[in-house]
């Protein structure tokens, strides 16, 4: 954490930081550069490119066409032949349509070409429900890159995460799955001043506490310190792990964490059926399960695409109160 | 027509010459149990990597196909290498890990084969973005099919390299099959170059079977993209020569077509320039085609000797996925 660090910061919003990544990374190697839909003059539907056309001219700052795959592929293409690309996919729901690309080839190269082909491609996009973004816009699909070998997976929930992982992805010679949160840009928190890079795959202690972890990424984070915060007054010290990248996932910290706690909650905003947290879990049991004092409990989205009414849609994703009842239930296991 | 020289025509011919004789030997050991998993043959469409290949640089990129032995060869690949990657051996160009679809050689710009139809096509798109972004004076070539040009990644990055004005040349391989459907029963406009033409770039539609004219006018394209005037189409036609792949006969190909495509064959086409054009005997092909087998068979020796990855180190490869 940055807080206990003797460095200059100031507080930036989480777009902010993306922002300040990508302008470092840019200026650093010319080989990167970004493309979208309205990434350029428009900077973006959550603002994350905003003055980088200016700086950097319309050859590393442009826009696509309405064109999923195509500008995916180009983007894989432009990657294997030496440049690294930030490729933007307006919603994480999008990136269904550009899966072959991800899957079959990006995923792929570096394997089925016996380890001479590299894909340094950043994918970045945006998931989670808004507020009314209705089925198709509100979705969290992580686990179905963290599903695949060949594929980085980062999911930053504060904008200190976001900026040192960003650059970190930019700098990767895998392609990167960078999946920003829409409800989280315009949170606020501590960046440096100077530069710094987060390596993928470290864990960050959000809290630390004896009696519970709970495991949360990206906008689950922030709904589970609020949570933990109503845990103390309720006499329960919660320990509050945020893997920042799925792949590759820190297992050490979170292993660490459960043989100190001994209670273990996870809580994934995307629906409970076959998400990451499955596999968390399964890991767990595996790697500690004589220290467990009761189930790994998941807390997650209801088995079910999103309402677009705003009281249904609290519904089907885990509320502060629900994650306070969840962790009760686990430290209180009979 | 400025290579035309006998020298070159000798080029091209014994490069379509390797190219048939290589699957034909390739196939040989398929049957044998040296080779297994998928084999879609390039046979009887040698002439267009041939023709296109031949017009670009070392510098440049192709991106290939499923059928994509020829494209290899074409661009230069090793014989060795390649059988060794068929044969599923460690120094075969993808140690084993890729086989027949999916060789590459992205030290030399080969950004290979794909198994999955269309694919290739807004990759090289992206190979043709980055040079546009260096200001580099190369070029892209893409290898498609006709069935592969009724997917949208095709259509999309035919309309990306339009509208970013991009070095790309598209080369559709028209044998008139996808798998076993014919051309007629998958689209309602069978001349493929027209689809170039509704998103704005210059194309062609011109006999596959001729390597000369494939050369000529992928010449003439592969300098007009480094002059910044890309991208552009060429709708190669052809005729497979055979089923899908090595263990579809085929039985659906018309008896007429394949009887014509028997006589009007990309290496009967390149004989008769070498008599015709560059004054070659017929005992000078013959000892043409003989030092290229004698390259094959010592290929095929290498390729049968050589180890296969090891377990352990196959696992040390993948302990970071």
């Amino acid at each position: 954490m940055v807080s206990n660090v003797l460095i200059a910061t100031r507080e930036l919003m989480y777009r902010e930081a993306l922002n300040e990544a990508l302008k470092e990374e840019m200026a650093r190697d010319d080989k990167v550069f970004i493309m979208g839909e309205g990434i350029a003059e428009r900077g973006g539907s959550y603002k994350v490119t905003v003055g980088l056309l200016e700086q950097f001219g319309n050859k590393r700052v442009f826009d696509t066409p309405i064109s999923e795959n195509g500008f995916t592929g180009a983007g894989v293409g432009a990657a294997l032949t030496g440049m690294r690309p930030v490729v933007e996919i307006l919603f994480v729901d999008f990136t269904m349509l550009i899966l072959d690309q991800l899957v079959n080839q990006a995923a792929k190269f570096r394997f089925m070409s016996g380890n001479t082909a590299r894909v340094p491609l950043v994918l970045r996009t945006q998931g989670g429900v808004g507020n009314g973004l209705a089925s198709q816009h509100s979705q969290s699909l992580e686990a179905i890159f963290y599903h695949i070998p060949g594929l980085k997976l980062v999911m930053p929930s504060t904008p200190y995460d976001a900026k040192g992982l960003l650059k970190a992805a930019i700098r990767c010679d895998d392609p990167v799955i960078f999946i920003e949160h829409k409800l989280l840009y315009m949170n606020k928190g501590e960046v440096p001043e100077e530069e710094y890079i987060i390596p993928l795959g470290q864990a960050d202690i959000k809290k630390e506490g004896k009696d519970l972890t709970i495991i949360a990424w990206s906008g689950m984070v922030p709904k589970v310190m609020e949570a933990a915060e109503i845990l103390t007054k309720e006499g329960i010290n919660a320990e509050v792990v945020d893997p920042r990248s799925l792949v590759p996932l820190d297992k050490i910290t979170i292993i660490n964490s459960v043989k100190k706690t001994e209670h273990v909650l996870i809580v994934q905003e995307a629906v409970r059926r076959g998400g990451v947290g499955s596999d968390i879990s399964s890991i767990i049991q595996e790697e500690a399960f004589d220290y467990l004092d009761s189930p790994v409990k998941i807390l997650g989205g209801l088995n079910t695409p999103c309402p677009f009414n705003l009281n249904l849609e609290k519904m089907v994703v885990p509320q502060v109160d629900d994650i306070v009842r969840a962790a009760k239930e686990v430290v209180y296991f009979e | 027509m400025k290579k035309n020289t006998g020298d070159f025509l000798v080029s091209l011919y014994t490069t379509m010459y390797k190219i048939r004789n290589f699957e034909e030997q390739a196939i040989k050991l398929y049957r044998d149990g040296h080779i297994r998993g998928y084999f879609h043959p390039y046979l009887g469409e040698e002439a267009i990597a041939t023709g296109v290949c031949a017009a670009m640089d070392e510098k440049d990129y192709i991106t290939s196909t499923h059928r994509g032995h020829g494209h290899c060869l074409a661009w230069g690949a090793d014989l060795k290498i390649m059988f060794a990657e068929l044969l599923g051996k460690e120094n075969g160009y993808c140690k084993g890990l890729g086989g027949s679809m999916h060789i590459a050689d992205y030290t030399k710009n080969n950004l290979g084969a794909n198994g999955i139809v269309g694919s290739g096509v807004p990759i090289a798109v992206g190979a043709a973005l980055g040079i546009s972004i260096r200001k580099e004076k190369q070029m892209v070539s893409t290898f498609v099919s006709d069935g592969g040009s009724n997917i949208g990644s095709f259509l999309e990055g035919l309309n990306l390299a339009a509208a970013w004005k991009l070095p790309v040349l598209f080369v559709i391989e028209n044998n008139q099959y996808a798998v076993s459907t014919p051309i007629e029963d998958s689209t309602g406009e069978t001349e493929l170059y027209k689809r170039g033409i509704g998103f704005g770039l210059e194309s062609v539609r011109l006999d596959g079977n001729d390597v000369l004219e494939v050369f000529e006018i992928a010449k003439s394209f592969v300098e007009r993209c480094k002059n910044g005037e890309g991208p552009f189409l060429m709708e190669c036609v052809t005729f497979r020569k055979g089923g899908h792949h090595i263990n579809d006969p085929g039985l659906y190909l018309p008896k007429e077509k394949v009887d014509y495509y028997k006589i009007h064959d990309p290496l009967l086409i390149g004989k008769k320039h070498l008599i015709e054009l560059a004054g070659l005997s017929k005992d000078d092909i013959v000892e043409i085609e003989k030092l290229v087998m004698a390259e094959i068979k010592a290929a095929i020796s290498f390729a049968i000797k050589s180890p296969e990855m090891s377990e352990k180190n196959f696992l040390k490869f993948v302990e970071e996925y």
